[in-house]
């Protein structure tokens, strides 16, 4: 965890947000009223299926929604402005990596493969900084080197193909961190790497979160790779987030039956022999308006009320809240799922040390 | 042990080589094993390590430079009369990574998963094809009603279905799945994992796995081989493999996985593999099987050293 757990201070505010899309003449409510706070210097993973919205809200703080996407009501605070009344895109050059800057899943298409790896670190120094010639040189090499490429004059002379899969990833890191932003957004930035590559390029972006003081919001679909890296986890499902706490209190004491299912599907709890448990059903459908719990028709501990009433959200701790309506006095007890005391039991790895 | 398993697919000291004279490469060098009917197979490496290679070669696409293929008991690498070929293209099927990619996106459903029946069942009636797209359908848990859809229309785990049932139609043996989860969603993961555990205990099928992540692999794979740079490094069942990893690139797999538990994981260091621990230059490391079942490339010093570590973790008794 971080040491500034004592009175963290917003670094980025969202408050009751609302995106919605048109698509083929309808409307697609994609976030569905997202309250949250980003604290300087922690590391926020947010988690979710394709489609929850995990994506789409991070390209809100950028002003990157697509062309038929809007922000339909609340506030986006950072910096003491508010994002969402910005409308020209002279507004958002001032935000968008100067001071928010994002990594992508893939870096075989983030780069472009004309030109040399130097020249489009150099790019974004130049727009944001206004660093020229050497001076954006010797920067340039400073960045390659915190990002772990060796022989950094060299390498700068290089095009993208002549780097491997993690190499280029660290390249668009560099790339991120070169104009010192203030909050950086990886949005699933290991999945199209291999699990050892994975790994260093984990171990890369928690070591810069310190070097360079960022606040780092980290977006997947996979909550195995965050317990490495989070030091607060979002859950979403369906436009909404349904439970937020520390790393600790969402991997030991997850209340929301969708985390639950999130987790007891993670294939490193599963024991051979027995079918790996899979999420019933599928994600709602957003273009209709969702009425109660967007989870409650694949959740097998569903109370009435779930199909009737959107649940408010329950305070766990003062770190962990859960929008669900077990949590309520009146409901039911209903014990999170055995298989999820394995996560205690495991220990840290695959396989016992003898 | 030795119960007797016959083996599907023999791969006898397997080469595979890309290009010409000084440009070339030899992607595998030397692979060796065996996949017996009815078991999963699992191949695990890194991207470039040659695993998606060696399943190639085992659907024929790529030809081998070195070594053999054999399938049920006949060799189906190089040169094999017109009789095998069909009987092989029929038997052997492979589901692909990525949904989004692998489907022709003109075309539908069902001209995606009748098109291996158009090549190789010319004779079949109309009729006869549809009931058995349908069918293929129907195993996958998908509609008939869908064979009139395109690819564009679904989701990625039910595009991973439709793949499923594009394979299945032809009534296969044996089925190479490179990476057929990787691309999905976790929750998405587990149905097609359990689908393809169901269709494997009612049909009987064999699989070959390859895929680079060995959370996965554990749960499914009876048999594990890990390849590095073109060379298997260790095969055994999986168990073994996850209790005593001996080989360093293996151990360095397996810690590099990710672990869902916080206070572990904050403070986890990951094993690089470093080659240069092996000391090849005189004591040659050689294939060898130092458990029943269980291989490993090593050196004579390193064996011994094995060794002494297994006889230390020893399960005092089988029961």
């Amino acid at each position: 965890m971080s040491e500034t757990t004592k009175t963290p201070e917003p670094v980025l505010q969202v408050k009751d947000l609302n995106v919605k899309f048109s698509l083929r003449g309808r409307v697609l409510h994609a976030i569905r009223g997202v309250t949250m706070d980003i604290y300087r210097g922690e590391s926020l993973a947010i988690v979710g299926e394709s489609g929850s919205g995990k994506s789409v809200l991070t390209k809100t703080f950028m002003g990157l929604l697509d062309q038929n996407g809007w922000v339909d009501s609340g506030s986006i605070v950072f910096e003491g402005e508010d994002l969402t009344t910005f409308s020209a895109e002279k507004d958002w050059l001032r935000i968008r990596g100067r001071k928010i800057a994002m990594v992508l899943q893939d870096p075989m298409t983030s780069l472009n493969p004309l030109k040399t790896i130097g020249k489009q670190i150099g790019e974004a120094l130049m727009l944001h900084q206004g660093l020229k010639g050497e001076e954006a040189d010797k920067r340039i090499q400073e960045v390659l080197l915190d990002v772990g490429i060796d022989e950094p004059a060299r390498r700068m002379k290089q095009y993208p193909h002549q780097f491997s899969g993690g190499m280029r990833q660290r390249v668009v890191i560099a790339i991120a961190i070169a104009c010192q932003s203030q909050i950086l957004i990886c949005d699933e930035p290991t999945t199209a790497l291999d699990v050892t590559i994975q790994a260093q390029i984990l171990q890369l972006i928690r070591n810069l979160i310190h070097k360079y003081d960022l606040t780092a919001v980290y977006i997947t679909h996979d909550l195995g790779v965050v317990a490495n890296i989070a030091d607060r986890i979002a859950v979403m499902y369906a436009g909404d987030i349904v439970e937020i706490g520390t790393c600790e209190e969402i991997f030991y004491d997850p209340r929301h039956p969708y985390t639950w299912a999130l987790l007891s599907s993670l294939p490193q709890l599963g024991r051979k022999g027995e079918a790996l448990y899979a999420i019933k059903g599928t994600p709602p459908n957003l273009f209709n308006e969702v009425v109660g719990d967007a989870f409650a028709p694949r959740n097998p501990h569903a109370l009435n009320i779930d199909f009737r009433e959107r649940p408010p959200y329950f305070d766990v701790s003062p770190t962990h809240r859960v929008r669900s309506w077990l949590e309520d006095p009146r409901a039911p007890k209903v014990e999170p799922p055995e298989i999820l005391k394995r996560i205690r039991e495991q220990g840290g790895s695959l396989y016992e040390h003898c | 042990m030795s119960t007797a398993k016959q083996p599907i697919i023999q791969v006898k000291d397997l080469h595979i080589a890309f290009g010409e004279r000084r440009r070339r490469f030899e992607a595998v060098r030397g692979v060796t094993f065996d996949i017996y009917k009815g078991e999963t197979f699992g191949l695990v490496g890194e991207s470039g390590s040659g695993k998606t290679s060696i399943g190639r070669a085992i659907i024929r696409v790529y030809s081998i430079s070195g070594g053999e293929v054999i399938y049920d008991g006949q060799r189906i690498s190089g040169k094999i009369d017109p009789e095998l070929d069909r009987r092989v293209t029929r038997e052997i099927q492979m589901i692909f990574q990525d949904p989004m990619a692998s489907l022709n996106e003109r075309a539908k459903v069902d001209y995606i998963v009748a098109e291996g029946l158009y090549s190789t069942e010319k004779g079949l009636s109309r009729e006869e094809r549809t009931r058995r797209v349908h069918g293929a359908l129907m195993d996958v848990g998908l509609l008939p009603e869908f064979a009139s859809r395109f690819p564009h229309e679904f989701s990625g785990g039910q595009r991973q279905r439709i793949g499923i049932a594009r394979a299945l139609v032809m009534d296969p043996k044996f089925i190479i799945a490179d990476e057929p989860i990787s691309a999905l969603d976790v929750s998405i993961r587990a149905q097609v994992l359990n689908l393809m555990s169901t269709l494997q205990k009612e049909r009987g099928l064999t699989y070959m796995f390859i895929s680079h992540d060995l959370s996965v692999m554990r749960f499914i794979c009876d048999r594990i081989a890990v390849i590095h740079r073109g060379v298997l490094v260790e095969l055994g069942n999986t168990e073994q493999l996850f209790r005593l990893p001996l080989h360093p690139y293996t151990q360095a797999l397996l810690s590099a996985v990710p672990m869902p538990n916080p206070t572990y994981e904050k403070k986890k260091q990951p094993i690089a593999y470093d080659e240069s621990v092996h000391d090849y230059s005189v004591d040659k490391p050689v294939w060898q099987e130092i458990e029943p079942g269980h291989f490993v490339l090593a050196n004579q010093q390193e064996r011994d050293r094995y060794m002494e570590r297994l006889a230390a973790c020893a399960i005092p008794e089988r029961v």
